[in-house]
């Protein structure tokens, strides 16, 4: 019977990308001259899980790479090997790589081998060069049997083991065999399934699997050929050395010459089993992308209670149904509120099963600001706080480009060079803060740096520059600010691949503006600046105001509305006949009239009788008019590209109390609509006016 | 699920591999089939929320229990004379696989007919009118007990309901 084992390959990529998460932060935190002995068993634990679980899947690369780098950690685990500070940043790119090659053997693509085969060599040599120190050692010292100088002063052998299908009649078992091989050394099994049959063809005394073994041992090649002694008729063979690399003074350079060779036998050897699962993950790869979500049982456990209550509730009410008297109004009443309350309840938890610490979002910072600042020559030290506020599982995939990207910009431009921030007064190590914590319905995430502020007349000057304001403007600090968010806007004197592309800040401001949020910042020159992010908790919810058009009812996301008035005739003005603007206060907003935009019916058309909504998306003011304001209330939010397609000026529906269906206006996607729409009657007014 | 599945488990309609049961629905007094492991429910009409800017034929959007569903009406799709809706409009809520998903949509019809057995025999390919009538989502028509059905391919349906939306869109 072929056991299906790719159905629990997600499993596995997810707990090995855990893994590696776990090992980068506790690299991040690890003190290369003093170690702490609990972070290497953490880091060395992962490590060996990644590589049990390759190897039981048949990601042999995977499983010779986490080899080596386990060989290392436990060499470290067990004081034979002093860590560097080169070693550990080592270290963290055998993360990254793993983390690619992980990636790849999840997507089926190709990874980059030349990458992959440097850093294994690097891995080897660190190995390598510690094992000949100590091999000196030992010619002073007797030799201790432990388990681990066993591995440094020991021979990789790869031996391809394929049985004959009549190997059970003859006696022999396969686990004994390799019982005996543990017994050698370390040993990692990889069993070739290809030749299973199907279950109804399939012979129970007959063998018809395979494997490829890698032994790591101090054995010689007769000792491991003594195992296969009594088969040796009825199988085929292969015991080949893999690495030349020995405790002896073996050079370094003939083991990376060895190297190619085996990985290039061993990658023919097992070919077409990965070729097969690559065909396959390629299929599913596509949109198997983190569909789990891991959820505190607690949470679990609650929902199950409230379920019970609802149940309860329920058949209470049933009840009363069935033997309905009017004198039992007042227990309906109350039946239904409990009802209403249940329901409110159980709302609130399932959307707390999509919540997710921003831990899981800031985890990245550690690395990020390590690497960033040892690049850039700065002194940074990250403080972290309010990671146990809990956001929305897509809010948190989709703030962390943004997030990154301000914390870049915070690193590149904000935070000064040492000598600087020494001559400015400031101590030499720069802090970086990031912040979360809920405030009403939102989430707030700040990123505060101490370093030299925005430069406002830098700003202004390359505002001016750029044609983006005029040069006599007069503008208010967090005006000039608040520039830094225009299209194609970057003042770094530099173009770096940090940051200065200046493709940067709108787009982080588009992508927040997306997910219903707004960006703020606030500088002092010389003292620091703060990123604000203000964010919804979630997406599936959004806090409305329902309006009235004719018959039909909208929805416009309270965010965006800014204020809603009665509007005065003489507010008004009209340009080329068809464009009417209003005045308010010192601005100029087009009216959009949403009656004729939808081209449905309306009250009336005077703007007098109607009520007029100001809102704001994209910088741009638009006032809607709309015939009456109904209530403010939160709506769940349905696709309708499900069973429809995309709608403009919509950006999804909603159901509302009676069950029918209200549209949920988009403002930036109506300012587009409102713009064509203008166009197109300009333009057909000129052709009737040419006719 | 296929015909001879059924047949196997034992549900013990008379059914072999080569027939196809049709759900019959009348629409301007003509008799119109759609495969009936592709309908989902039938149900009353109810209003619609209409969805601006979209052709005439799309009626709305529709709260079926929880999912918003655009619902078509069949006559004007069919460029048909429009009548008003009586309590015996009902809308037929269909499956519908496009190349990388499969949608509900609902399609107003006149009246609900009855479910035929078709075999493949009976099935007679629509004869070709010319570029001038389009009969893209027509499959073929089959004569049952005297009648004339017109079976529909409800796939081709939003196929060409799609270009028609995106060429109402660019005017």
């Amino acid at each position: 019977m072929t056991i299906d084992i790719s159905q629990f390959h997600g499993v596995f990529f997810e707990e090995s990308f855990e893994g590696l998460e776990v090992m980068e932060s506790e690299l991040l935190e690890l003190d290369a001259s003093n170690p702490d002995t609990e972070s290497i068993n953490n880091i060395f634990r992962a490590a060996h899980s990644i590589k049990g679980g390759s190897g039981s899947f048949g990601f042999n690369d995977i499983t010779n790479f986490t080899h080596v780098l386990e060989t290392l950690l436990d060499e470290v685990r067990s004081d034979k090997h002093k860590l560097n500070q080169d070693e550990v940043n080592l270290l963290l790119s055998t993360v990254d790589c793993l983390r690619e090659m992980l990636t790849a053997a999840r997507d089926g693509t190709d990874i980059d081998q030349a990458q992959v085969k440097s850093i294994h060599d690097e891995l080897e040599r660190a190995l390598g060069n510690d094992s000949v120190t100590e091999a000196e050692a030992e010619e002073d010292n007797v030799v201790d049997d432990n388990d681990s100088e066993a591995i440094a002063s020991a021979l990789e052998w790869h031996v391809h083991f394929a049985p004959h299908l009549h190997l059970f009649q003859t006696g022999n078992d396969p686990l004994r065999m390799f019982r005996e091989l543990e017994e050698l050394g370390t040993l990692t099994s990889a069993a070739n399934l290809s030749k299973l049959p199907p279950f109804n063809k399939y012979d129970a005394e007959e063998c018809y699997l395979s494997w490829d073994l890698v032994l790591v041992t101090e054995a010689n090649e007769e000792q491991i050929k003594e195992v296969f002694e009594w088969v040796e008729d009825d199988c085929e063979l292969s015991i080949e050395q893999a690495n030349q690399q020995e405790a002896s003074n073996v050079v370094n350079v003939v083991a990376d010459k060895a190297a190619p060779i085996s990985e290039d036998a061993d990658a023919s050897k097992v070919e077409p089993i990965v070729d097969k699962k690559k065909a396959a993950d390629k299929k599913a790869g596509a949109n198997n992308e983190s569909t789990s979500i891991r959820v505190n049982i607690s949470k679990v456990d609650a929902l199950i209670n409230m379920v019970g209550e609802l149940v309860i509730t329920q058949s209470m009410l049933s009840q009363f149904g069935e033997e309905f008297d009017i004198k039992n109004i007042e227990k309906l009443n109350e039946g239904l509120k409990q009802l209403e309350r249940n329901t409110r309840e159980l709302q609130e938890n399932v959307m707390q099963i999509r919540m997710l610490p921003i831990s899981f979002s800031f985890n990245r910072f550690p690395r990020l600001v390590h690497d960033l600042s040892n690049k850039l020559g700065k002194k940074i030290e990250l403080k972290l706080s309010g990671e146990a506020t809990e956001l929305d599982k897509t809010v948190m995939e989709k703030i962390g480009d943004p997030l990154v990207h301000l914390v870049r910009n915070s690193i590149d431009h904000g935070i000064e060079m040492p000598d600087e921030r020494l001559a400015a007064g400031k101590p030499e190590t720069g802090t970086l803060n990031l912040n979360a914590y809920h405030e009403g319905g939102n989430i707030v995430i700040e990123i505060v740096d101490d370093g030299a502020g925005l430069n406002r007349d830098r700003i202004f000057q390359k505002a001016v520059d750029r044609g983006l304001i005029k040069a006599d403007e007069d503008l208010s600090d967090d005006k000039v600010n608040e520039l830094i968010f225009s299209a194609g806007f970057s003042t770094a004197e530099q173009v770096s691949d940090v940051s200065g592309r200046g493709v940067g800040m709108d787009v982080v401001k588009r992508n927040i503006h997306d997910l219903g949020g707004v960006v703020e910042v606030k500088s002092e020159a010389g003292k620091g600046s703060t990123f604000t992010i203000r964010l919804p908790l979630t997406l599936a919810i959004l806090d409305g105001q329902l309006i009235r058009v004719g018959t039909q009812t909208y929805i416009i996301p309270l965010i965006s509305i800014i204020e809603s008035l009665q509007t005065n005739i003489e507010n008004t003005k009209s340009i080329t006949g068809d464009v009417e603007l209003y005045r308010l206060r010192d601005d100029y907003i087009p009216v959009v009239r949403l009656h004729s935009i939808f081209n449905i019916a309306c009250d009336s058309a005077k703007l007098n009788d109607g009520l007029l909504v100001v809102a704001e998306a994209e910088g741009q003011k638009i006032g809607l008019f709309v015939d009456d304001l109904l209530a403010q209330q939160q709506v769940v939010i349905k696709s309708l590209e499900t069973n429809y397609k995309k709608v403009e000026g919509m950006s999804g529906a909603t159901i509302l109390g009676d069950g029918t269906v209200a549209m949920i206006l988009d403002i930036s996607s109506l300012i587009r609509l409102y713009r064509e729409q203008a166009e197109y009657k300009t333009s057909s007014a000129m052709n009737n006016q040419a006719a | 699920m296929n015909p001879e599945v059924r047949d196997e488990s034992g549900i013990g309609l008379d059914v072999d591999e080569n027939v196809n049961q049709f759900l019959t629905f009348m629409l301007a007094g003509e008799e119109y089939g759609v495969d009936i492991l592709r309908v989902q429910e039938i149900k009353g009409w109810e209003s619609a929320t209409e969805i601006p800017n979209t052709p005439d034929y799309i009626q709305g959007v529709m709260n079926l229990r929880g999912t918003i569903v655009p619902i078509v009406d069949l006559r004007s799709r069919f460029e048909l004379e429009r009548i008003d809706y009586s309590n015996t409009t009902v809308v037929i809520v269909l499956k519908i696989k496009t190349d990388d998903s499969e949608k509900t949509i609902g399609f107003v019809v006149d009246a609900v007919s009855d479910v035929y057995n078709v075999s493949e025999e009976q099935l007679k390919p629509s004869p070709d009118f010319g570029s001038g009538v389009s009969t893209e989502f027509v499959k073929g028509l089959a004569t049952v007990d005297e009648k004339m059905l017109i079976l529909l391919d409800i796939d081709h349906l939003i196929d060409a309901d799609i270009d028609i939306n995106q060429s109402a869109m660019t005017h």
